[in-house]
């Protein structure tokens, strides 16, 4: 069985934003990247299943900039096997409609019988690319999925819901996408890493695939939340309680 | 313009406060038709809200546990009457909405949390530490709106409910079962309290000073990240970018220290306190009332006191 996953190169989730002056997006410039923290879980399961022996190849996928190597190769060193770079015209946003638009051409070619995403990139939080991906391709998809196993050619996802957990099987091929707790990614040990630098990584240009990728949304401004002001600190429970009845809060 | 908006159905009972906000948020954009994938009952509630023009009810086992296979097929299939497609930024619609939008070849809009006019919208990226206004060129805009901040629609509606149907099992997915925790307590998004538990509250026992302050104020337990991860609370009570995202009128962070992906989650709240020892915790910088105290001691203390 072969699984492919998609991952992305965002800001690093420990960094703190700065909206750019212009208000056109947030300041990248000298900024920390790393893989999408979803698409590491993503990519841990897809090692996993290879490691149980289910599956047989797993091939991560990026579309970015020539920099989102660094992510690919973060994932093979992982244990990974290889990789797709798809490369964009710098400063072009690739909507989540357009991966996976892109990331369907990639898939008529590689024939995966499962692919692992992860549930949202930590940039954009669009929560979207997975399940778009599903429709176009006529798959089963199953989100937000903190746990799976493959049985029988279906995919039995436990899934994060509100208020609980849902468990359902998607009939293989099929798109699951990774929730928080799925599994807990590994670091790559050093000889891995070196290891990853050897391992194959085909460039492919975005004008390679006959698809429409035109963004749909135009930003017409990008501004920093509203800061909260700071109150007051109280002494006492006393005073905390009677600070509450004041407001009519208790 | 026509808005369909998906109705949040659970356990083929309607969610009246999610809809409820959904209707709301809906309701700046057009005239609204609720879609209900559930019994006719639910149907009939929801015809309840004002604001509702017509009730579409989808009553189908197909639908009736929100397979994003199914379901999105079928809104795509009653698509063409409408400018806008909506619903409540659940689990449920996060997962079919953006499907419904694939299908029919536009973008999602997820999360959206201020409608500007019938095509540009507010919505937070980086967790919230930005806001981005969006113009979409698509016909049909798809929308997840966020209802931390909306309000409930009035009741008293009675609108028509009709039939619908469309192509019924894809054949792609089953539905197994389900394991969602029942409480007494009301639900986290749409409490008007919610005391939380960060860390600091030490260990799974131990929560339980949580759950007996929320009690006392007859609000929702809410937990962060570090304290889930930690295994003291269960993961649907998470509080934050990666958990619920709540705006109650008073909330209460105990042993929170308050880090960005937190914060993310209650910053809207009316009224915050925090109770942490740590002066220098960064949720003192957002809240209205802060105590430096040991929260082993404050608790209880709260908790008599009350």
């Amino acid at each position: 069985m072969k699984v492919l996953v998609p991952v992305k190169r965002v800001i690093d989730y420990n960094v703190k934003v700065k909206v750019s002056s212009d208000g056109s997006g947030v300041d990248l410039t000298n900024v920390k990247m790393s893989m999408n923290p979803f698409d590491e879980i993503a990519v841990e399961e897809a090692i996993r299943l290879k490691e149980a022996g289910i599956a047989t190849e797993v091939v991560v996928v990026s579309i970015g900039e020539k920099k989102s190597t660094d992510a690919l190769r973060s994932a093979m060193a992982m244990g990974a096997d290889r990789a797709i770079l798809i490369t964009t015209d710098q400063g072009v946003t690739i909507e989540p409609l357009a991966v996976a638009k892109l990331l369907k051409a990639v898939i008529d070619e590689e024939t995966p019988d499962l692919v692992i995403a992860g549930k949202q990139a930590i940039d954009n939080d669009m929560n979207a690319t997975g399940q778009m991906l599903a429709a176009l391709l006529g798959w089963g998809q199953a989100t937000f999925a903190s746990e799976l196993k493959i049985e029988d050619g279906s995919a039995i996802v436990t899934r994060e819901v509100d208020g609980g957990l849902q468990t359902i099987s998607v009939k293989l091929p099929a798109i699951v996408t990774a929730d928080l707790r799925l599994n807990e990614p590994r670091y790559a040990s050093l000889p891995n890493i070196m290891k990853a630098k050897k391992k194959p990584l085909d460039e492919k240009t975005a004008a390679d695939f006959a698809v429409d990728i035109t963004p749909r949304h135009t930003i017409v401004t990008t501004e920093e939340p509203a800061d909260r002001a700071a109150g007051i600190m109280v002494g006492s429970v006393d005073e905390l309680i009677a600070k509450l009845k004041e407001g009519g809060l208790v | 313009m026509a808005v369909l908006c998906l109705a949040e159905v659970v356990g083929g009972a309607l969610v009246l406060d999610a809809t409820s906000k959904a209707v709301t948020g809906s309701a700046q954009l057009g005239d609204v038709t609720l879609l209900v994938c559930g019994p006719a009952a639910a149907a009939e509630e929801a015809a309840k809200i004002s604001g509702v023009s017509k009730v579409l009810l989808a009553d189908d086992a197909a639908y009736a546990n929100g397979l994003a296979e199914n379901v999105a097929g079928l809104i795509a299939g009653l698509s063409e009457d409408f400018s806008h497609i909506t619903a409540a930024s659940t689990s449920i619609a996060k997962n079919i909405l953006p499907r419904v939008a694939a299908l029919l070849d536009v973008m999602i809009l997820s999360d959206v949390i201020e409608v500007i006019d019938a095509d540009t919208f507010k919505r937070p990226i980086y967790a919230g530490n930005a806001l981005q206004t969006v113009k979409t060129s698509d016909a049909i805009k798809v929308i997840t709106f966020r209802t931390a901040t909306l309000e409930l629609a009035a009741g008293g509606g009675s609108a028509a409910v009709e039939a619908a149907s469309g192509t019924g099992d894809a054949g792609l997915s089953n539905h197994i079962g389900d394991a969602v925790v029942t409480s007494d307590r009301p639900e986290l998004t749409s409490a008007g309290v919610v005391v939380s538990g960060g860390r600091g509250v030490g260990s799974e026992d131990d929560f339980a000073l949580i759950a007996q302050l929320a009690d006392k104020l007859g609000g929702a337990v809410g937990a962060s990240r570090a304290a889930v991860d930690s295994g003291f609370a269960a993961n649907d009570l998470q509080v934050g970018q990666t958990g619920k995202v709540v705006a109650p009128d008073l909330y209460v962070a105990v042993g929170i220290s308050g880090a960005i992906q937190h914060l993310a989650g209650m910053k809207d709240s009316k009224v915050i306190v925090a109770i942490n020892k740590d002066e220098e915790a960064p949720i003192f910088q957002v809240a209205d009332f802060g105590l430096v105290a040991d929260l082993f001691s404050a608790v209880p203390e709260m908790i008599e006191k009350l």
